[in-house]
Protein backbone atom coordinates (compact mmCIF):
# COMPACT_ATOMS: atom_id res chain seq x y z
CA UNK A 1 0.00 0.00 0.00
CA UNK A 2 2.50 2.24 0.90
CA UNK A 3 4.44 2.39 -2.67
CA UNK A 4 1.15 3.69 -4.30
CA UNK A 5 1.26 6.69 -1.93
CA UNK A 6 4.27 8.20 -3.15
CA UNK A 7 3.67 8.75 -6.59
CA UNK A 8 0.86 11.48 -5.47
CA UNK A 9 3.30 12.64 -2.73
CA UNK A 10 6.40 13.61 -5.09
CA UNK A 11 3.51 15.43 -7.72
CA UNK A 12 2.33 17.62 -5.06
CA UNK A 13 6.07 17.81 -3.75
CA UNK A 14 7.10 19.20 -7.57
CA UNK A 15 3.85 21.39 -7.90
CA UNK A 16 4.49 23.03 -4.96
CA UNK A 17 8.32 23.60 -6.02
CA UNK A 18 6.83 24.94 -9.22
CA UNK A 19 4.77 27.83 -7.81
CA UNK A 20 7.82 28.17 -5.36
CA UNK A 21 9.78 29.78 -8.47
CA UNK A 22 6.97 31.80 -9.28
CA UNK A 23 5.12 33.47 -6.41
CA UNK A 24 4.51 31.32 -3.20
CA UNK A 25 1.52 30.21 -2.51
CA UNK A 26 0.89 30.69 1.08
CA UNK A 27 -0.89 33.02 3.83
CA UNK A 28 0.12 35.65 5.26
CA UNK A 29 -1.35 35.33 8.89
CA UNK A 30 1.62 34.12 10.86
CA UNK A 31 4.35 36.13 8.97
CA UNK A 32 6.11 39.23 10.73
CA UNK A 33 8.51 41.64 10.44
CA UNK A 34 11.40 42.29 12.87
CA UNK A 35 13.34 45.61 12.48
CA UNK A 36 17.49 45.14 12.30
CA UNK A 37 17.56 49.45 12.90
CA UNK A 38 21.31 49.55 12.69
CA UNK A 39 21.47 47.79 9.27
CA UNK A 40 18.48 49.23 7.93
CA UNK A 41 17.10 46.12 7.67
CA UNK A 42 14.11 44.05 8.36
CA UNK A 43 13.69 40.53 8.35
CA UNK A 44 10.33 38.76 7.14
CA UNK A 45 9.84 35.90 9.62
CA UNK A 46 7.27 33.18 9.87
CA UNK A 47 5.51 32.24 13.28
CA UNK A 48 4.21 28.94 12.80
CA UNK A 49 7.89 27.30 12.45
CA UNK A 50 9.48 30.07 14.11
CA UNK A 51 11.51 30.58 11.34
CA UNK A 52 13.38 33.73 9.11
CA UNK A 53 11.85 33.73 5.96
CA UNK A 54 14.47 36.47 4.52
CA UNK A 55 15.72 39.84 4.64
CA UNK A 56 14.95 43.11 3.13
CA UNK A 57 17.63 45.88 2.84
CA UNK A 58 17.88 49.21 1.86
CA UNK A 59 15.27 50.86 4.12
CA UNK A 60 17.46 53.76 5.62
CA UNK A 61 17.75 54.68 9.29
CA UNK A 62 15.50 52.32 11.35
CA UNK A 63 16.02 53.78 15.07
CA UNK A 64 12.34 53.47 16.11
CA UNK A 65 10.81 52.35 13.28
CA UNK A 66 7.41 51.24 13.33
CA UNK A 67 5.44 49.37 10.87
CA UNK A 68 1.53 49.18 9.72
CA UNK A 69 -0.09 46.68 7.85
CA UNK A 70 -2.22 46.26 4.68
CA UNK A 71 -5.74 44.39 5.78
CA UNK A 72 -4.66 41.43 3.52
CA UNK A 73 -1.98 41.32 5.29
CA UNK A 74 -0.11 41.03 2.43
CA UNK A 75 2.14 44.55 2.65
CA UNK A 76 4.00 46.23 5.57
CA UNK A 77 4.55 49.80 5.93
CA UNK A 78 7.60 50.71 7.67
CA UNK A 79 8.16 54.43 9.27
CA UNK A 80 11.53 55.02 9.69
CA UNK A 81 13.53 57.86 11.26
CA UNK A 82 15.01 59.66 8.32
CA UNK A 83 11.39 59.88 7.04
CA UNK A 84 11.23 57.39 4.82
CA UNK A 85 8.01 55.78 4.59
CA UNK A 86 8.49 51.81 2.87
CA UNK A 87 6.05 49.22 1.45
CA UNK A 88 6.78 45.78 1.81
CA UNK A 89 5.54 43.15 0.02
CA UNK A 90 6.15 40.16 2.85
CA UNK A 91 5.12 37.03 -0.24
CA UNK A 92 7.68 38.62 -3.06
CA UNK A 93 9.95 39.81 -0.22
CA UNK A 94 10.73 43.01 -1.85
CA UNK A 95 10.20 46.76 -1.73
CA UNK A 96 6.96 47.64 -3.78
CA UNK A 97 7.54 52.03 -3.37
CA UNK A 98 9.90 54.07 -0.49
CA UNK A 99 9.29 57.80 -0.56
CA UNK A 100 11.39 60.27 1.98
CA UNK A 101 7.98 62.13 3.17
CA UNK A 102 9.90 64.15 5.55
CA UNK A 103 13.13 64.64 7.68
CA UNK A 104 12.50 63.01 10.53
CA UNK A 105 9.34 60.29 11.34
CA UNK A 106 8.07 59.28 14.63
CA UNK A 107 5.31 56.43 13.52
CA UNK A 108 2.77 56.23 11.57
CA UNK A 109 -0.98 54.58 10.92
CA UNK A 110 -3.13 52.75 8.25
CA UNK A 111 -7.17 54.02 8.18
CA UNK A 112 -9.75 51.94 9.21
CA UNK A 113 -10.88 51.32 5.57
CA UNK A 114 -7.19 50.82 4.70
CA UNK A 115 -6.70 53.33 1.98
CA UNK A 116 -4.57 55.60 3.77
CA UNK A 117 -1.42 55.54 5.75
CA UNK A 118 -0.60 58.45 7.93
CA UNK A 119 2.88 59.04 8.96
CA UNK A 120 3.57 61.61 12.20
CA UNK A 121 6.68 63.51 12.14
CA UNK A 122 9.09 65.71 14.08
CA UNK A 123 10.73 67.64 11.49
CA UNK A 124 9.36 69.76 9.81
CA UNK A 125 6.49 68.48 12.17
CA UNK A 126 3.10 67.66 11.26
CA UNK A 127 0.94 64.40 9.60
CA UNK A 128 1.08 63.55 5.85
CA UNK A 129 -1.72 61.15 4.63
CA UNK A 130 -0.60 59.08 1.53
CA UNK A 131 -2.44 56.77 -1.09
CA UNK A 132 -1.72 53.17 1.31
CA UNK A 133 -1.76 51.33 -2.57
CA UNK A 134 0.58 54.29 -4.24
CA UNK A 135 2.18 56.24 -1.61
CA UNK A 136 1.20 59.07 -3.44
CA UNK A 137 0.89 62.48 -1.20
CA UNK A 138 -3.14 62.83 -0.36
CA UNK A 139 -3.22 65.32 2.58
CA UNK A 140 -0.44 67.25 4.46
CA UNK A 141 -1.24 68.63 7.97
CA UNK A 142 1.12 70.99 8.93
CA UNK A 143 1.67 71.06 12.96
CA UNK A 144 1.88 74.79 13.62
CA UNK A 145 -0.31 75.90 16.33
CA UNK A 146 -2.39 79.54 16.99
CA UNK A 147 0.81 81.37 16.93
CA UNK A 148 2.55 79.34 13.96
CA UNK A 149 5.03 77.68 15.82
CA UNK A 150 5.26 73.75 14.67
CA UNK A 151 5.38 70.65 16.75
CA UNK A 152 6.85 67.59 16.58
CA UNK A 153 3.56 65.01 16.20
CA UNK A 154 3.66 62.06 18.50
CA UNK A 155 0.80 59.09 19.54
CA UNK A 156 -0.27 58.78 16.16
CA UNK A 157 -2.90 56.70 15.88
CA UNK A 158 -6.37 55.66 13.38
CA UNK A 159 -9.90 55.57 15.04
CA UNK A 160 -13.23 54.18 13.64
CA UNK A 161 -14.57 56.89 10.93
CA UNK A 162 -11.36 56.72 9.18
CA UNK A 163 -9.76 58.97 11.51
CA UNK A 164 -6.45 59.47 12.36
CA UNK A 165 -5.73 60.78 16.34
CA UNK A 166 -2.01 62.72 16.80
CA UNK A 167 -0.71 64.83 19.49
CA UNK A 168 1.36 68.11 19.71
CA UNK A 169 4.08 67.65 21.83
CA UNK A 170 5.76 71.39 22.04
CA UNK A 171 1.69 72.65 21.65
CA UNK A 172 0.23 70.42 24.10
CA UNK A 173 -2.63 70.07 21.61
CA UNK A 174 -4.87 66.98 20.36
CA UNK A 175 -6.11 66.52 16.68
CA UNK A 176 -8.21 64.67 15.21
CA UNK A 177 -8.22 64.29 11.40
CA UNK A 178 -11.29 62.97 9.84
CA UNK A 179 -10.83 61.48 6.36
CA UNK A 180 -14.50 60.46 5.78
CA UNK A 181 -15.22 63.89 5.41
CA UNK A 182 -17.40 65.83 2.94
CA UNK A 183 -14.38 67.66 1.70
CA UNK A 184 -11.83 64.95 1.93
CA UNK A 185 -10.78 65.86 5.44
CA UNK A 186 -11.33 67.82 8.33
CA UNK A 187 -9.46 68.49 11.32
CA UNK A 188 -10.54 69.08 14.97
CA UNK A 189 -8.20 70.26 16.93
CA UNK A 190 -8.29 70.23 21.08
CA UNK A 191 -6.03 72.69 22.64
CA UNK A 192 -4.32 72.86 26.25
CA UNK A 193 -4.65 69.08 26.57
CA UNK A 194 -1.84 69.29 29.34
CA UNK A 195 2.30 70.39 28.83
CA UNK A 196 4.38 67.68 26.60
CA UNK A 197 2.38 65.11 25.50
CA UNK A 198 5.17 62.24 24.69
CA UNK A 199 2.90 59.50 23.64
CA UNK A 200 -0.06 58.18 23.29
CA UNK A 201 -2.87 55.34 22.93
CA UNK A 202 -6.51 54.59 21.96
CA UNK A 203 -7.90 51.21 23.52
CA UNK A 204 -8.73 48.71 20.94
CA UNK A 205 -12.05 49.56 20.69
CA UNK A 206 -10.96 53.02 19.48
CA UNK A 207 -13.15 54.81 22.34
CA UNK A 208 -10.64 56.43 24.28
CA UNK A 209 -7.90 58.04 23.20
CA UNK A 210 -4.89 58.57 25.91
CA UNK A 211 -2.41 60.79 25.92
CA UNK A 212 0.63 60.47 28.10
CA UNK A 213 1.92 63.71 29.65
CA UNK A 214 5.84 64.55 30.47
CA UNK A 215 5.54 67.97 31.88
CA UNK A 216 2.90 67.31 34.49
CA UNK A 217 0.80 65.24 36.35
CA UNK A 218 -1.67 63.27 34.45
CA UNK A 219 -2.86 61.77 31.50
CA UNK A 220 -5.19 63.31 28.75
CA UNK A 221 -8.30 61.41 27.59
CA UNK A 222 -10.25 62.23 24.53
CA UNK A 223 -13.58 60.10 24.55
CA UNK A 224 -14.03 59.45 21.00
CA UNK A 225 -17.60 58.37 21.00
CA UNK A 226 -18.22 61.94 22.95
CA UNK A 227 -16.05 64.53 21.17
CA UNK A 228 -17.81 67.13 22.50
CA UNK A 229 -16.99 66.73 26.36
CA UNK A 230 -13.21 67.77 24.95
CA UNK A 231 -9.80 66.38 26.71
CA UNK A 232 -10.15 65.87 30.43
CA UNK A 233 -7.19 65.04 32.62
CA UNK A 234 -7.55 61.95 34.54
CA UNK A 235 -4.94 60.81 37.22
CA UNK A 236 -3.24 63.02 38.32
CA UNK A 237 -0.76 61.99 40.37
CA UNK A 238 0.58 59.57 37.55
CA UNK A 239 4.14 60.74 35.46
CA UNK A 240 5.97 63.40 37.23
CA UNK A 241 5.70 64.28 41.12
CA UNK A 242 6.64 61.75 43.75
CA UNK A 243 10.50 60.82 43.58
CA UNK A 244 10.46 60.92 40.26
CA UNK A 245 13.91 58.87 38.90
CA UNK A 246 15.65 60.34 35.68
CA UNK A 247 14.06 58.69 32.74
CA UNK A 248 16.35 57.23 30.70
CA UNK A 249 14.08 56.01 27.79
CA UNK A 250 10.40 57.20 27.25
CA UNK A 251 7.73 54.68 27.60
CA UNK A 252 6.19 53.69 24.84
CA UNK A 253 2.19 53.85 25.64
CA UNK A 254 1.42 51.72 22.31
CA UNK A 255 1.42 48.35 24.20
CA UNK A 256 -0.74 49.64 27.51
CA UNK A 257 -2.23 46.95 28.57
CA UNK A 258 -6.39 47.20 28.84
CA UNK A 259 -7.62 44.18 30.45
CA UNK A 260 -11.30 44.61 30.65
CA UNK A 261 -12.09 47.29 32.83
CA UNK A 262 -8.77 48.17 34.05
CA UNK A 263 -5.46 49.40 32.08
CA UNK A 264 -1.74 48.56 32.99
CA UNK A 265 -0.07 51.23 32.46
CA UNK A 266 3.95 52.32 32.86
CA UNK A 267 4.80 55.27 35.00
CA UNK A 268 6.89 57.65 34.25
CA UNK A 269 10.48 57.94 35.84
CA UNK A 270 9.16 55.04 38.60
CA UNK A 271 9.56 51.37 39.04
CA UNK A 272 6.09 50.99 38.98
CA UNK A 273 3.38 50.03 36.54
CA UNK A 274 -0.25 51.63 37.46
CA UNK A 275 -3.93 49.93 37.34
CA UNK A 276 -6.27 52.40 36.51
CA UNK A 277 -9.61 51.36 36.69
CA UNK A 278 -11.67 52.71 33.31
CA UNK A 279 -15.23 53.21 34.50
CA UNK A 280 -13.98 56.56 36.90
CA UNK A 281 -10.41 56.81 35.53
CA UNK A 282 -8.87 56.96 39.01
CA UNK A 283 -5.92 54.72 40.24
CA UNK A 284 -6.32 51.68 41.62
CA UNK A 285 -3.47 50.12 41.95
CA UNK A 286 -0.19 50.11 41.75
CA UNK A 287 2.38 47.04 41.01
CA UNK A 288 6.27 47.77 41.67
CA UNK A 289 8.55 46.13 39.49
CA UNK A 290 11.98 46.01 38.43
CA UNK A 291 13.05 49.12 36.88
CA UNK A 292 11.07 51.65 34.79
CA UNK A 293 8.64 50.42 32.59
CA UNK A 294 9.29 51.27 28.68
CA UNK A 295 6.40 48.79 26.84
CA UNK A 296 3.78 47.31 29.38
CA UNK A 297 1.88 45.11 26.89
CA UNK A 298 -0.82 42.32 27.45
CA UNK A 299 -1.23 38.87 26.13
CA UNK A 300 -4.08 38.35 23.84
CA UNK A 301 -6.23 37.07 26.76
CA UNK A 302 -5.67 39.96 28.75
CA UNK A 303 -4.16 37.46 31.52
CA UNK A 304 -0.67 38.21 31.44
CA UNK A 305 0.92 41.17 31.58
CA UNK A 306 4.60 41.62 29.88
CA UNK A 307 6.98 44.68 30.64
CA UNK A 308 10.24 46.05 29.45
CA UNK A 309 12.64 48.61 31.26
CA UNK A 310 14.61 51.40 30.77
CA UNK A 311 18.45 51.62 31.22
CA UNK A 312 20.24 50.35 33.52
CA UNK A 313 17.45 47.35 33.88
CA UNK A 314 16.91 46.85 30.42
CA UNK A 315 18.29 43.21 30.66
CA UNK A 316 15.18 42.05 32.02
CA UNK A 317 11.43 41.29 31.01
CA UNK A 318 8.76 40.84 33.99
CA UNK A 319 5.43 38.98 33.63
CA UNK A 320 2.37 39.78 35.75
CA UNK A 321 -0.19 37.96 36.35
CA UNK A 322 -3.10 40.46 35.82
CA UNK A 323 -5.97 39.24 38.43
CA UNK A 324 -3.49 38.82 41.34
CA UNK A 325 -1.44 41.40 40.27
CA UNK A 326 1.83 39.64 41.11
CA UNK A 327 5.04 39.43 39.47
CA UNK A 328 5.08 35.31 38.25
CA UNK A 329 8.42 35.51 36.57
CA UNK A 330 11.34 37.36 35.82
CA UNK A 331 13.44 36.53 32.55
CA UNK A 332 16.52 37.53 32.20
CA UNK A 333 17.16 37.07 27.88
CA UNK A 334 20.09 39.40 27.54
CA UNK A 335 21.37 43.43 27.16
CA UNK A 336 18.86 45.95 25.88
CA UNK A 337 15.22 44.20 25.61
CA UNK A 338 13.85 46.74 23.43
CA UNK A 339 10.28 45.27 22.32
CA UNK A 340 8.15 42.08 22.76
CA UNK A 341 5.33 40.84 20.39
CA UNK A 342 2.82 38.19 21.04
CA UNK A 343 1.90 35.74 18.69
CA UNK A 344 -2.03 36.13 17.59
CA UNK A 345 -3.24 33.79 20.22
CA UNK A 346 -0.69 34.45 22.60
CA UNK A 347 0.89 30.73 23.42
CA UNK A 348 4.26 32.80 22.39
CA UNK A 349 6.21 35.83 22.65
CA UNK A 350 8.78 37.30 20.14
CA UNK A 351 11.68 39.15 22.63
CA UNK A 352 14.18 41.42 20.60
CA UNK A 353 17.52 41.75 22.44
CA UNK A 354 19.51 44.35 20.99
CA UNK A 355 22.93 43.60 22.30
CA UNK A 356 22.59 40.08 21.61
CA UNK A 357 21.94 40.14 18.00
CA UNK A 358 19.06 37.80 18.62
CA UNK A 359 14.85 37.22 19.02
CA UNK A 360 13.72 35.11 21.70
CA UNK A 361 10.71 33.25 21.52
CA UNK A 362 9.20 31.90 24.39
CA UNK A 363 5.86 29.96 25.78
CA UNK A 364 3.66 32.24 27.84
CA UNK A 365 2.62 29.35 29.41
CA UNK A 366 5.80 27.67 31.19
CA UNK A 367 8.24 30.66 30.52
CA UNK A 368 10.49 27.64 28.79
CA UNK A 369 12.79 29.69 25.75
CA UNK A 370 11.84 27.67 22.54
CA UNK A 371 14.05 29.13 20.49
CA UNK A 372 16.66 31.82 19.55
CA UNK A 373 17.42 33.21 15.75
CA UNK A 374 19.99 35.82 15.16
CA UNK A 375 19.22 39.13 14.61
CA UNK A 376 21.31 42.44 13.12
CA UNK A 377 20.73 44.77 16.64
CA UNK A 378 16.66 43.71 16.48
CA UNK A 379 14.06 46.19 18.06
CA UNK A 380 11.13 46.35 17.31
CA UNK A 381 8.57 42.80 15.82
CA UNK A 382 5.37 42.76 14.65
CA UNK A 383 3.38 40.36 13.24
CA UNK A 384 0.48 40.60 10.37
CA UNK A 385 -2.70 40.43 12.88
CA UNK A 386 -2.10 43.94 13.85
CA UNK A 387 -3.32 44.68 10.40
CA UNK A 388 -6.77 44.44 11.60
CA UNK A 389 -6.46 45.93 15.24
CA UNK A 390 -7.41 49.71 15.68
CA UNK A 391 -4.77 51.36 16.72
CA UNK A 392 -1.69 49.51 15.57
CA UNK B 1 42.86 60.95 30.77
CA UNK B 2 41.26 59.21 27.44
CA UNK B 3 39.01 56.38 28.26
CA UNK B 4 40.63 52.91 27.85
CA UNK B 5 40.25 51.58 23.58
CA UNK B 6 38.09 49.19 25.30
CA UNK B 7 36.25 51.56 26.75
CA UNK B 8 35.71 53.92 23.61
CA UNK B 9 34.11 51.06 22.14
CA UNK B 10 32.03 50.88 24.26
CA UNK B 11 30.93 54.40 24.85
CA UNK B 12 30.54 54.59 20.97
CA UNK B 13 28.39 51.88 20.50
CA UNK B 14 26.48 53.84 24.03
CA UNK B 15 26.29 56.83 22.21
CA UNK B 16 24.71 55.32 18.58
CA UNK B 17 22.53 53.17 20.21
CA UNK B 18 21.00 54.49 23.67
CA UNK B 19 21.57 58.30 22.90
CA UNK B 20 20.34 57.20 19.00
CA UNK B 21 16.90 56.67 21.16
CA UNK B 22 16.11 59.70 21.49
CA UNK B 23 18.31 61.89 19.38
CA UNK B 24 18.16 59.12 16.03
CA UNK B 25 20.69 56.53 15.00
CA UNK B 26 22.84 58.93 12.57
CA UNK B 27 22.25 61.45 15.45
CA UNK B 28 20.20 63.82 13.08
CA UNK B 29 17.90 64.70 15.86
CA UNK B 30 14.70 62.79 16.93
CA UNK B 31 12.63 63.61 20.29
CA UNK B 32 16.11 65.24 21.60
CA UNK B 33 18.50 67.10 19.22
CA UNK B 34 20.05 66.47 16.17
CA UNK B 35 24.05 65.87 17.50
CA UNK B 36 25.68 65.72 13.91
CA UNK B 37 29.26 68.21 14.36
CA UNK B 38 27.66 70.89 11.87
CA UNK B 39 25.07 70.87 15.12
CA UNK B 40 27.52 71.14 17.60
CA UNK B 41 29.80 73.59 16.02
CA UNK B 42 30.69 76.47 18.02
CA UNK B 43 29.21 75.13 21.21
CA UNK B 44 31.31 75.07 24.67
CA UNK B 45 32.32 71.72 25.27
CA UNK B 46 31.97 71.99 28.72
CA UNK B 47 28.10 73.11 28.93
CA UNK B 48 27.79 70.17 26.49
CA UNK B 49 29.62 68.00 28.80
CA UNK B 50 27.25 69.14 31.68
CA UNK B 51 24.47 68.18 29.46
CA UNK B 52 25.32 64.82 29.14
CA UNK B 53 26.32 64.66 32.64
CA UNK B 54 23.46 65.89 34.72
CA UNK B 55 20.53 66.75 31.80
CA UNK B 56 18.69 69.61 31.25
CA UNK B 57 15.79 70.13 33.18
CA UNK B 58 12.25 70.87 31.88
CA UNK B 59 13.49 69.01 29.32
CA UNK B 60 13.53 65.21 28.36
CA UNK B 61 16.73 64.99 28.63
CA UNK B 62 18.24 62.94 31.88
CA UNK B 63 21.35 63.16 33.90
CA UNK B 64 24.11 60.39 32.74
CA UNK B 65 25.99 60.54 35.73
CA UNK B 66 25.17 57.42 37.14
CA UNK B 67 26.58 56.10 34.04
CA UNK B 68 29.74 57.74 32.66
CA UNK B 69 32.61 59.70 34.92
CA UNK B 70 33.21 63.83 34.19
CA UNK B 71 36.21 62.47 31.31
CA UNK B 72 33.94 60.23 29.56
CA UNK B 73 31.24 62.45 29.13
CA UNK B 74 34.34 64.63 27.86
CA UNK B 75 35.55 62.39 25.29
CA UNK B 76 31.77 62.21 24.35
CA UNK B 77 31.69 65.77 23.23
CA UNK B 78 34.86 65.77 21.34
CA UNK B 79 34.03 62.79 19.78
CA UNK B 80 30.78 64.08 18.99
CA UNK B 81 31.87 68.35 17.71
CA UNK B 82 34.41 65.26 15.19
CA UNK B 83 31.93 63.73 13.96
CA UNK B 84 31.12 60.38 15.37
CA UNK B 85 33.33 57.78 13.43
Amino acid sequence: MRRYLILPLLIALFSLAGCAATLPQRGTGDLGVVIERATGSIQVVGTTNRTRLGQITGLGDLSHASVNYSRDERYAYVFGRDGGLTKVDLLEMRIVKRVIQSGNSIGGAISQDGRFVAASNYTPGGVRIFNAETLDLVADIPSADRAGKSSKVVGLVDAPGNRFVFSLFEAGEIWVADMSAPSGLAVTKFEHIGKDPYDAMITADGRYYLAGLFGEDGLALLDMWNMEAGVKRVLNGYGKGEQQLPVYKMPHLEGWAATGNELLVPAVGRHEVLVIGMNNWKEVGRIPVHGQPVFVVARPDNRQVWVNFALPHNDTVQVIDVPSRTIIKTLKPGKAVLHMEFTPRGEQVWISVRDEDRVEVYDTGTFAKIKELPASKPSGIFFTPRAHRTGL
Amino acid sequence: MLPSAARQTELLYFVRQDCGSCHGLRLEGGLGVPLTAAALKGKPAESLRDTILYGRSGTTMPPWNPFLTEAEAGWIVQMLQKGLP
